[in-house]
């Protein structure tokens, strides 16, 4: 086996020295008749260049982004990434080592944290950051989980149609053990109305959690949402986009109370939705609820400026089944990825991503939407994603000639909301062109004409430009 | 020679104008964002983070990498971590762009590739786990335990049951007891006996029809098999409660035990421990869990079934418990665990564990004249060493060992845990060790007890900063820079 270095020789003389005649006889303490008495049944082992090819095989059956044009988004976005990302995250010294517990020899890792934690203050205006949790969707659960606990409410937790469909799901699963209830609030007009919200909120509300920009690409009302919120003594949760923080306002300038984001979108690949980055920050009063690994700055011995990972006393190891959490891990590579990505793209660079997303996303809903067939959905400022509405209610059949011919033109929505079935959700990042805007523009022109003239679907397969 | 600028921090490196990263805009519109956004949306300025160059954060990153210890470049033998060696073939083929580019939400028919991968995965672990159906969900360990609590719970509802309480022993990782917080039970601890193994007349009194699900770390945080664990399990399964098993340890096992077979209902898997995921410096792991088939109804979705020619997504299971995760999960680990197993097949995955298991023994019989097992003679993956005589003969606790070691150039084993075992120091060298590599940590442990408690006491010696006060970083955080 090729990472295994014992020798038939270095075996005999280990087995010589701890006593015993075989390597089965190590085993002596599991009961003979809970052994498997047959090799597991399990494909042939491959060799590097077997696998390789098996597994280029495997990719090549998939249609990847890039290959095909990509305007998904979602929650999860194609930007660019820096080849300086790569490489730092490449080096073996960070990705082959762990969880910093000997800070001496982890001091690497441990700065790593502390620039990452101080980076999304930064990018969020809040006072403290953890070192990361699993991705989105988890951040915003524990977000939740933690305003439970700072607010002792237990009873309700109110939420809107344009939060993410799957944290909301995430939310209610956990929720179905611990009796709490999640109110939803309507988003007919793509955003919150914050007086409908305000009227959701009782006394046994722990918070409110919203999204901004939304799942539709659309802004909230954040500061009159923040205002009612607090004004019934509610915390405020607020999702983001990381990459609108080059443009909008900070979440800590607006009264959030705790930020979450899916922070994906800063230097790590899609990789079909996983591993991500769980980005939370939060106000100073809740750092010994929030959850998650925290480095620390301190000195050592000899007075020397260093770090650690520090609050402990609210994990798991310590404190059991009373942790604020059962997290016990953090996203260590994503954290470095945004990291370097963040100091790659600095304040400038985050303001030029942020204002190419905004303007090529309304260069394309302005060409999607100068026919006839598709209408903007909302009329709410948007920032990189768009909902439009296709006229002759046909999203699955347009999504699929647009395949054909080389684009991922949008996602549906109809799968979470049944009253938007005739709508596609599109996303625009930096990294779309003006002719690749055209295309899928023509593309989508085409599908109407194709289905007026009652024509078969082209199988022709198109390359994208 | 350390380059003592380049780990100053990036705040400290940053200069007014300085760029790396530039992004074109103007080429379909030269609109001011003004007049696409409210202003009362947009933020005054960008937001304040470091002004940098892009030779700035090479060097400042290639150099802070340099002051992390890792498994590419020392022996790593932390204990219940499983710190083994990350094949590079597995690195390159997961950033193949049709697996790295792949969107979460791109049409079933454009990622058959992919999901026949995921659900060969799927089958394969459950092979492994000798249960019978698979989900791929849970970000964690920790994740997959809360996972399939609350599979267990939802079971429970269906019967109509209610079961309040989850049992542990007080030798599990500390996730367990919060996990069975966290998806609505009561956590109850039971004792172990001195060799780590369950007390099993602690849980036959704490045992009742209240209780849930029973967690059982086996191989035992000890290394050790519990030997009693058929009969734990069916003690369990006369009162109608599940076993859960607790997959951190199945390094030892693979292809020599099934969870399944031993009285298993439900098991996480570390695919970053056992399937050698890099560890990233904390994450990401992932935490796919196993199932007997009475329970599969209620795991997480999606799952990837099978029809026919075609791979698709299944959604429509009314009694599953929802959704845990966004989107599919740790799919990048999980491409690397199904490199791992398909590189190594039946007969290798079985080699890995015999190699894991000689090594940890082998390692053990090295050093248990200084620092003995109170466990025993033998382990499986691991054991726990203690340092007690040496604490109280010479004053020379189990940290300064871990501690000293650093000058060593060997990463410490894991200290004080299990919490049951005094001046506790656990040790797993994994099967990616030589003998030689076994050989010259076991002569520094016996050369470190011969050293005077003085230089113990301060060491390390030779890292570049040495016992940080970590009672001042919890009692007043500084957890961000701010500017002097």
């Amino acid at each position: 086996m090729p990472y295994i270095l014992n020798t038939p020789a270095d075996q005999k003389a280990m087995l010589e020295a701890i006593g015993v005649g075989l390597i089965d006889d190590l085993f002596a303490q599991i009961p003979s008749e809970l052994r498997l008495n047959r090799p597991l049944n399990l494909p042939p082992a491959l060799t590097e260049l077997e696998l390789t090819a098996h597994m280029e095989r495997l990719a090549a059956q998939n249609a990847a982004c890039g290959e095909k044009v990509c305007f998904l988004g979602g929650g999860s976005y194609d930007h660019f990434v820096p080849a300086v990302v790569d490489d730092v995250a490449g080096r073996g010294e960070f990705y082959t080592s762990y969880t910093p517990y000997q800070a001496e020899v982890s001091q690497g890792n441990l700065q790593v944290f502390f620039e990452y934690q101080t980076m999304i203050t930064q990018l969020t205006g809040m006072d403290v950051s953890n070192a990361s949790l699993y991705d989105g969707g988890s951040a915003a659960t524990e977000a939740v989980l933690m305003c439970m606990s700072a607010s002792n409410k237990q009873g309700r937790v109110v939420t809107a149609a344009s939060v993410h469909p799957e944290y909301r799901q995430i939310l209610e699963t956990y929720f179905a053990h611990l009796g709490t209830t999640l109110v939803t609030v309507g988003t007919p007009q793509g955003s919150v109305d914050p007086e409908e919200l305000a009227q959701s909120l009782t006394d046994d509300t722990a918070c409110v959690l919203i999204q901004h920009p939304n799942f539709f690409g659309c802004l909230e009302d954040v500061e009159k949402i923040a205002q009612a919120a607090h004004e019934r003594g509610v915390l405020v949760v607020v999702s983001v986009d990381p990459i609108s923080l080059g443009l909008l306002k900070r979440p800590g300038d607006y009264g959030a109370d705790i930020v979450v984001a899916e922070g994906q979108s800063l230097g790590t690949p899609m990789l079909y939705g996983g591993p991500y980055l769980g980005i939370i920050a939060c106000r100073e009063q809740f750092v010994r609820r929030m959850p998650g690994r925290i480095a620390g700055q301190t000195v050592d011995r000899r007075g020397k400026r260093c770090f650690v990972l520090t609050l402990q006393t609210r994990e798991q190891h310590i404190r059991r089944e009373k942790a604020t959490s059962n997290i016990c891990t953090n996203q260590g590579l994503f954290a470095l990825r945004a990291s370097v990505y963040l100091a790659a793209m600095g304040p400038q660079g985050m303001r030029e991503v942020a204002t190419a997303c905004l303007r090529k996303s309304r260069y394309a809903l302005d060409k999607l939407t100068s026919g006839e067939r598709f209408s903007k959905k909302f009329e709410r400022p948007t920032f990189k994603e768009f909902v439009v509405r296709d006229s002759a209610g046909n999203v699955s059949e347009l999504v699929a000639e647009a395949l054909d011919r080389g684009y991922f033109a949008g996602v549906p929505l109809g799968k979470w909301y049944p009253e938007l079935d005739d709508c596609l959700l599109v996303c625009v990042t930096e990294k779309r062109t003006k002719d690749q805007i055209h295309g899928l523009a023509k593309v989508m022109a085409d599908g109407r004409k194709q289905k007026a003239d009652g024509r078969k679907r082209s199988a022709q397969p198109a390359t994208a430009p | 020679m350390r380059n003592t600028r380049s780990t100053q921090l990036l705040f400290e490196l940053s200069r007014s104008g300085r760029r790396s990263a530039r992004i074109p805009s103007d080429e379909v519109s030269t609109a001011p964002v003004e007049s696409l956004l409210p202003t009362s949306a947009l933020a005054t300025a960008p937001p304040p983070l470091p002004e940098l160059a892009e030779p700035d954060i090479v060097r400042h990153y290639a150099n802070l990498s340099t002051l992390n210890m890792s498994v590419d470049t020392h022996f790593y033998p932390l204990g219940s971590c499983t710190m083994k060696y990350n094949p590079k073939r597995n690195e390159r083929i997961a950033s193949l762009p049709g697996i790295a580019n792949l969107h979460p939400y791109q049409p079933e028919e454009t990622l058959q590739g992919l999901l026949a991968m995921l659900h060969e995965l799927q089958e394969m672990l459950a092979e492994i786990a000798g249960l019978d159906a698979v989900s791929l969900q849970p970000a964690a360990g920790a994740h997959g335990e809360l996972t399939a609590l609350m599979v267990a719970a939802a079971h429970f509802r269906a019967r109509g049951e209610k079961r309040t309480k989850v049992l542990a022993p007080d030798s599990a990782h500390g996730t367990n007891p919060a996990s069975a917080a966290m998806a609505g039970f009561d956590a109850v601890t039971v004792h172990s006996n001195e060799d780590g193994s369950v007390d099993l007349d602690d849980l036959r009194k704490k045992l009742d029809r209240e209780t849930a699900v029973f967690m059982i770390t086996n191989p035992s945080t000890f290394g050790l098999f519990e030997r009693n664990v058929k009969q734990i399990a069916e003690m369990v399964h006369e009162r109608g409660a599940l076993i859960y098993l607790d997959g951190a340890n199945m390094n030892a096992i693979l292809g020599i035990t099934r969870p399944g077979d031993f009285g298993a209902d439900m098991m996480h898997f570390n695919p970053h421990k056992t399937f050698s995921g890099p560890h990233g410096g904390g994450g990401p792991g992932a935490g796919p869990i196993a199932v007997r088939k009475f329970l599969e109804p209620y795991l997480p979705l999606p799952v990837v079934e099978r029809s026919g020619e075609e791979y698709r997504l299944v959604w429509n299971r009314p009694q599953s418990i929802g959704r845990v995760r966004s989107f599919f999960g740790q799919v990048g680990v999980l491409v690397r665990a199904y490199c791992y197993i398909r590189t190594h097949g039946a007969q290798g995955l079985k080699e890995v564990s015999e190699n894991a298991v000689l090594n940890a023994n082998y390692l053990l019989s090295r050093v248990k004249h200084i620092l003995p097992v109170p466990q025993g003679n033998r382990c499986l993956h691991e054991f726990v060493a203690t340092a007690g005589k040496l604490k109280a003969d010479r004053g020379v606790s189990a940290m300064d060992l871990a501690k000293r070691l650093l000058d060593y150039g060997y990463h410490s084993p894991t200290v004080y845990f299990p919490l049951t075992v005094r001046e506790s120091m656990m040790i797993e060298p994994t099967e990616t060790e030589s003998k030689e590599t076994l050989d010259a940590f076991a002569e520094t442990l016996f050369r470190i007890t011969e050293e005077s408690p003085e230089l113990l006491h301060e060491a390390p010696h030779t890292t570049t900063i040495s016992r940080p006060d970590e009672v001042q970083a919890a009692r007043k955080p500084i957890v961000r820079w701010t500017p002097a």
